[in-house]
C-alpha cells in the first residue's frame, strides 16, 4: 500500500463560467474551466486576446465575480495576503513617489509609516530597484516602472503572485531582462505564480505548466508541462517544438484536450 | 543694450507709455478733466485714504468676506462636486436642479441674500459663494468622473474598496489638478463677487468705490481698483505656490 500525501492545490478552480450582459445581450467570457495550481508552481496562462485570460485573474483577485462554478485558494500560512497582482500597464500612482508607490499596499496593514518604508525599501533592493525610491514615477523607464510594479506586489508578501501580460508593452532587451529577473525573484522567494501571457515563447521559458485558453467562450484546450532545466535557452529545438504545440493547441477547434503532456 | 535686455524691459516700458498717455489725454483735450483721474494723484489720494483709516478698514473687511464665501462655496462646491462625481444616483437626483440653478447669475441672489441675512457681513458672504459654487462644483465633478479607472482596480486589487478608502487613496489625489484648476478660477470670480455683494451696502471695498464715485471722486475709485488688483494678484501668487508644493509630482 502507498501512502499518497498531497498538499491541496494553492489554486482550485472548478467548472468556472463568466458571462456579462450588456444591453440585454449575454456574451459568455469563460465556461466549463477547471484548473489546479500546486504549491510553488509557475503557470502560464496563454492564448488570443479576448480569451479570457485577464478575466481569470480578476476572478481569482476578486475584482470580478464568477457565474458558475468554484474558486478556492489555499494560500501559503507563511504568506500575508493570499495575493498580489502586477498589471499589464505598472499604473503606478503618479502622486506618489517610487518606495511609497511599494508602500501602498501596506498601507492596509497595521505596520506603522517607518515599517512600511522599511518594507518598500526590501521589495525595491530585490527588484534592484532601491536607489530610485525617491523619484517619481513619470521618471522611470517603462521597464523600471514595470519592476516598481512587481516590487508593490512583493511587498505585500503574498502567497500567489497573479501577473497580466506585464512584460508586454516592453521592448525585446527589457522584457528578456525582466523574465530573468522574475525567474530570479520567484525562486528566491518561493511564491506560486500565474502569469497571463498572449507570448507563447514567453510562457516557455518562463513556467513550470502553461494552461492553454482558446475558443469562444474560452475554456482550457490543453495543459503542457514544460520539462526543461532553467535557466532554458530561448529559441533551442525543444523548445521550439513545444512552442508549435502550444500554438496549435490554443487554436483547436472542438473537445479539449485534458490530459498533460510532457515535453 | 542687448537685445534679451530690451524684451525683458518691454513690459515696464509699456506701462510707462501707458502711464504718461493717460496724464496727457485731458491735457490734449482728449478727455474731460473731471471725469478722469490723473496717474499723478493717485499717491496722493491713496495716501489720505490709509491716513483715514478707511482703506485698511475696506481692506480687511472685504478681504474677511472674500475668504469666507470662497470658503464656503469652494467647499461647498469640492463637497458636492465629490458627492455627484462617486455616485451616479446622487448626480441622476440633482442633474436637473442644477440645470435650472445653474444659469442665474450670483448678483441675481442680491434680494434675497437681503431677506435671508440682511445688508451684513453674511449677507456678502452669502453671494460670493455663490459666485464660485459653480465653477468649483463642476471643475471637481468632472475631475472625480475622469480619473482613470484603472488606477480605482489597483485600490481594489490592494484591497481598498470601500468608497472612503476609494477618495482617500485614489479619487482626491488623481482629482486634484482638476480641482485645483477650478479654485483657481474661483479666486477670481471671488472678487467680482466681492463687488457685487458690497454695492448693495455692506462695508468694504465696493461700498466705498460706491460712495467714491457718487460724490465723482474718480480718483478714489481707481485706488481701490488697483487695490483689488494687488490683493488678487496677492491671493494668485499665493495660490500658486501652494499648488506648487501639492502637484510637485506633475513632470
Amino acid at each position: 500500500m502507498e501512502a499518497v500525501t498531497k498538499l491541496d492545490p494553492v489554486i482550485d478552480i472548478r467548472g468556472l463560467a463568466l458571462s456579462f450582459e450588456q444591453n440585454g445581450q449575454r456574451t459568455d467570457v469563460l465556461r466549463g474551466l477547471d484548473l489546479a495550481v500546486e504549491q510553488g508552481e509557475f503557470i502560464a496562462l496563454v492564448g488570443a486576446s479576448g480569451v479570457g485570460k485577464s478575466t481569470l485573474l480578476r476572478v481569482l483577485m476578486g475584482l470580478a465575480a464568477p457565474t458558475a462554478g468554484t474558486v478556492q485558494v489555499h494560500p501559503d500560512p507563511a504568506a500575508e495576503r493570499p495575493m498580489a497582482l502586477v498589471f499589464q500597464d505598472a499604473r503606478l500612482l503618479p502622486w506618489r513617489r517610487v518606495w511609497s508607490n511599494v508602500a501602498f499596499g501596506l498601507e492596509k496593514t497595521s505596520l506603522n509609516k517607518a515599517e512600511r518604508r522599511k518594507r518598500a525599501m526590501q521589495a525595491l533592493s530585490v527588484v534592484g530597484l532601491a536607489d530610485l525610491a525617491e523619484r517619481w514615477p513619470w521618471q522611470l523607464s517603462g521597464g523600471q516602472r514595470q519592476r516598481v510594479s512587481l516590487a508593490r506586489a512583493l511587498a505585500v508578501r503574498p502567497s500567489i503572485l497573479l501577473m497580466d501580460e506585464p512584460f508586454s508593452a516592453l521592448d525585446v532587451a527589457t522584457r528578456e531582462g525582466l523574465q530573468d529577473e522574475l525567474i530570479r525573484v520567484w525562486r528566491q522567494m518561493g511564491k506560486t505564480i500565474v502569469f497571463v501571457t498572449h507570448d507563447i515563447d514567453e510562457a516557455i521559458y518562463l513556467a513550470d505548466r502553461i494552461v492553454a485558453l482558446g475558443g469562444k467562450p474560452g475554456e482550457v484546450k490543453a495543459v503542457r508541462t514544460v520539462d526543461q532545466p532553467r535557466p532554458r535557452k530561448r529559441g533551442s529545438i525543444a523548445m521550439q517544438d513545444l512552442a508549435a504545440l502550444v500554438k496549435a493547441d490554443i487554436s483547436a477547434e472542438g473537445a479539449p484536450q485534458r490530459d498533460d503532456w510532457v515535453i | 543694450m542687448t537685445r534679451s535686455l530690451l524684451n525683458r524691459s518691454l513690459p515696464a516700458i509699456g506701462l510707462v507709455a501707458f502711464l504718461l498717455a493717460w496724464e496727457a489725454a485731458p491735457l490734449l483735450g482728449l478727455a474731460q478733466r473731471s471725469l478722469v483721474p490723473l496717474p499723478s494723484e493717485l499717491p496722493a489720494a491713496f495716501l489720505r485714504e490709509v491716513k483715514s483709516g478707511i482703506w485698511q478698514t475696506s481692506v480687511w473687511l472685504s478681504l474677511s468676506h472674500y475668504t469666507m464665501g470662497l470658503f464656503v462655496g469652494a467647499g461647498a462646491g469640492v463637497g458636492l462636486g465629490i458627492v455627484t462625481g462617486m455616485s451616479g444616483v446622487a448626480e441622476g437626483l440633482l442633474a436637473w436642479v442644477n440645470r435650472v440653478l445653474r444659469p442665474i447669475p450670483g448678483l441675481a441672489w442680491v434680494p434675497f441674500a437681503i431677506i435671508w441675512f440682511g445688508v451684513n457681513q453674511s449677507g456678502a458672504v452669502f453671494i460670493i459663494s455663490v459666485g464660485v459654487f459653480w465653477i468649483v462644483y463642476f471643475a471637481t465633478h468632472g475631475a472625480i468622473r475622469s480619473v482613470d479607472r484603472d488606477l480605482i482596480e489597483v485600490a481594489k486589487a490592494f484591497g481598498f474598496a470601500s468608497a472612503p478608502e476609494r477618495l482617500i487613496k485614489v479619487l482626491l489625489p488623481a482629482a486634484t489638478p482638476g480641482i485645483l484648476v477650478g479654485l483657481r478660477t474661483a479666486l477670481g470670480q471671488a472678487w467680482m463677487a466681492v463687488v457685487a455683494a458690497e454695492l448693495f451696502g455692506v462695508t468694504g471695498l465696493g461700498s466705498r468705490m460706491m460712495q467714491a464715485s457718487s460724490l465723482l471722486a474718480t480718483d478714489i475709485v481707481v485706488v481701490y481698483m488697483l487695490t483689488m488688483a494687488a490683493l488678487y494678484g496677492l491671493m494668485d501668487a499665493l495660490f500658486m505656490f501652494a499648488q506648487g508644493r501639492l502637484l510637485q509630482w506633475k513632470p
